[in-house]
């Protein structure tokens, strides 16, 4: 049984003045998956996580939301960040984004922010409802940091851990947005085997936990014990799709890796 | 012991320093006998004291990183000094606090009324400078048009108060809130700028707000000012000049508690975090869900409302404003105290506050060498401190370990 669409790319083209970075791109995203983005460098696969996560407004197609338990589908281009982050849209960053001067709870609290509510008279009078809140959002970090493996480094600055560290925070800051589709872009990168092996468990537990994922990585490894499906992608158009091991045997996606003679 | 090498840098470093202050130091023109007095023995001293001073801190910074380097070899961590222990011990800071409280409201009694005038200055860049760290130490928005707000709530007083005879306590509020307005005025327009830009643009607005009231003469009466403002009134009681100094003191702390307590706990909730956030990494903390433009607005908003609250304060004081109280010098000087003291630490711009605004008053015994002392005693402070006087620490949260 095929379980429903909660991301749907249709037509999506995305041009920087003369170069189209996106090429009239269509997949989708179901729910409980992880569907694995890859293609050669310049491909054009963050930026589609730009173009996703609101960061940039494509040139062209539309990107449809399926929120569950919302029966209107929700149109995500040209929406602000934050309003995606709003609508259940979660992601890392390629180049490790950290507030690095704050610890690491207070990223994961920062997450939080799009699920409460406390303001300034809240902040100054420190209600009864304001210190609920604000104990709830620490437990809440707190757990998802058990979670990723981070719960020793709490009052630690986010600047001052190691890489892969430093990698996994970012998807307990993402995690915290109660995400129900997270983009997880090359969270592998500039990992040592072991502790991509954690990585591994670790994306494994969050899909298990009903998130769904899309995933741009390099690790080929990776990608192919981990997704469900793939999308391949060259010069902004996508090139192939399917399971892992019909695109490792697939003509197109093998030429775009290897080049013409391959 | 002591490298060659630096002590042939030092002789280079006197000889510089000779040269540069041999106008200054050795020359010295007579109008009257129309003669010119060749000081040399001052080029000596000048090349003399500079080679010491040279040696010295030389030496000593080889002995402080040697420490360090000790340190680190025994894998300590870098250690803070004892005065930012105690701040982190909030047993200490509590009792430090306490202390400086009543310091603060015995201090009328031990010092002079001339003191005490200059302490509530002192207080009010305190609070302008809190108000700022909002602004430029959390947010991280770089705002040199900070004046302006101050401009605003003064203006408030002055005009309400000479027009329609409204006292302290009723404009004191409304100056607050009308600065407000204007910092989300000028926040709309700044939405998309940082750094360099957005510097330049407050800058402007700086100085847009002080060519209006300098020359829009049937508003604010020009360059002549608004004279004859009403003292802050206590029942209806009338005080005499001494009292009305005092009064305003314990007004200025009071306030002063009230911004410290507001500013601390907004520094330590989702609003504050939001802010660091938006400092650190913008495109991240709008990936979190962070509405940048709501943020940033009730930033601007909340750092001018102090900036109007302290201008009525201010034009109740001088009982006199006019728009050369709020020239670009005024924005710098706020803007000092936050970087001096540690962006976005409320101690350390307490501290940096009452030194950048005391310093020059009691350096006056140096007459004219007054700012040259000021500007030295700045630059070291940079030297030994670049991070500012007390660097900002994140809270630390403790966490029970369950199973």
């Amino acid at each position: 049984m095929m379980s429903e669409t909660i991301l749907q790319v249709t037509g999506l083209t995305m041009d920087f003045g003369g170069i189209r970075a996106l090429d009239t791109l269509d997949f989708e995203v179901r729910a409980g998956e992880i569907l694995a983005l890859i293609g050669p460098n310049g491909a054009g696969k963050t930026t589609l996580f730009n173009c996703v996560t609101g960061i940039y407004t494509p040139s062209g197609g539309d990107i449809l939301l399926y929120q569950p338990g919302v029966r209107a589908r929700t149109r995500l281009n040209g929406l602000k960040p934050n309003h995606v982050a709003e609508k259940g849209v979660a992601r890392t960053f390629q180049n490790i984004r950290l507030f690095s001067k704050m610890t690491v709870l207070e990223n994961v609290m920062v997450g939080r922010h799009c699920r409460t509510k406390a303001f300034i008279l809240g902040a100054v009078f420190r209600d009864r409802k304001t210190r609920a809140e604000e104990q709830a959002i620490v437990e809440q970090s707190y757990a998802l940091l058990k979670e990723v493996g981070l719960a020793a480094q709490v009052n630690e600055l986010a600047g001052n851990l190691s890489y892969g560290a430093q990698r996994r925070l970012e998807i307990a800051r993402a995690l915290a947005t109660e995400p129900f589709l997270l983009l997880l872009d090359e969270p592998a990168a500039g990992m040592n085997p072991q502790e991509t092996i954690r990585l591994v468990q670790l994306i494994g537990k969050i899909r298990d936990q009903g998130h769904a994922i899309l995933l741009i990585e390099h690790d080929m490894k990776l990608v192919m014990t981990l997704s469900d499906r793939i999308v391949v992608m060259d010069y902004g158009r996508k090139i192939a799709e399917g399971a892992p091991e019909e695109v490792r045997s697939n003509k197109e996606v093998i030429r775009a890796y290897l080049g013409e003679e391959g | 012991m002591f490298p060659l090498k630096d002590l042939k840098r030092s002789l280079l470093v006197s000889l510089w320093f000779a040269l540069l202050t041999f106008p200054l130091m050795v020359i010295q023109v007579d109008p009257i006998e129309r003669v010119v007095n060749w000081r040399w023995h001052n080029m000596f001293f000048v090349a003399m004291g500079s080679f010491v001073i040279s040696v010295v801190s030389k030496v000593f910074f080889a002995q402080k990183e040697q420490q360090l380097a000790r340190k680190r070899d025994a894998g300590d961590e870098v250690s803070e000094t004892l005065f930012q222990r105690v701040l982190h011990e909030p047993r200490a800071l509590f009792l430090l606090s306490m202390a400086s409280l009543v310091f603060a409201l015995a201090f009328p009694f031990l010092f002079s009324t001339y003191q005490t005038n200059v302490m509530t200055t002192a207080l009010m860049y305190v609070v302008l400078g809190l108000g700022l760290n909002i602004v430029v130490g959390l947010a991280g928005l770089l705002d040199l048009g900070y004046v302006a707000f101050y401009a605003v709530g003064a203006y408030s007083y002055a005009l309400l108060n000479h027009h329609f005879g409204l006292g302290f306590w009723t404009v004191l509020p409304v100056g607050g809130l009308m600065a407000a307005f204007f910092g989300i005025l000028l926040g709309f327009p700044v939405l998309r700028l940082r750094g360099d830009y957005l510097a330049i643009v407050t800058l402007g607005f700086g100085e847009i707000i002080r060519l209006i009231l300098e020359n829009w003469n049937d508003f604010s009466m020009g360059p002549s000012g608004i004279a004859n403002i009403a003292r802050p009134g206590l029942f209806g009681l009338d005080l005499n000049l001494n009292m009305a100094i005092l009064y305003l003191y314990y007004l200025m702390i009071a306030l002063l508690m009230i911004t410290v307590f507001v500013v601390n706990r907004l520094q330590d909730s989702r609003l504050g975090r939001a802010w660091v956030a938006l400092r650190e990494d913008e495109i991240a903390c709008q990936a979190m869900g962070i509405d940048k433009t709501r943020t940033k607005l009730v930033a601007f908003a909340l750092g001018a409302f102090w900036a109007g609250i302290i201008g009525v304060v201010f034009a109740a004081k001088t009982t006199f404003v006019n728009p050369a109280s709020f020239t670009f010098l005024e924005s710098a000087i706020i803007l000092s105290i936050v970087v001096l003291g540690g962006m976005g630490s409320i101690v350390g711009v307490i501290f940096a506050a009452l030194i950048l605004i005391l310093l020059p008053e009691y350096l006056r015994f140096l007459s004219e060498y007054r700012m040259l002392v000021f500007g030295a005693i700045l630059v070291l402070m940079m030297v030994f401190r670049p991070e500012g006087l007390i660097s900002n620490r994140r809270r630390i949260y403790q966490f029970k370990k369950k199973g």
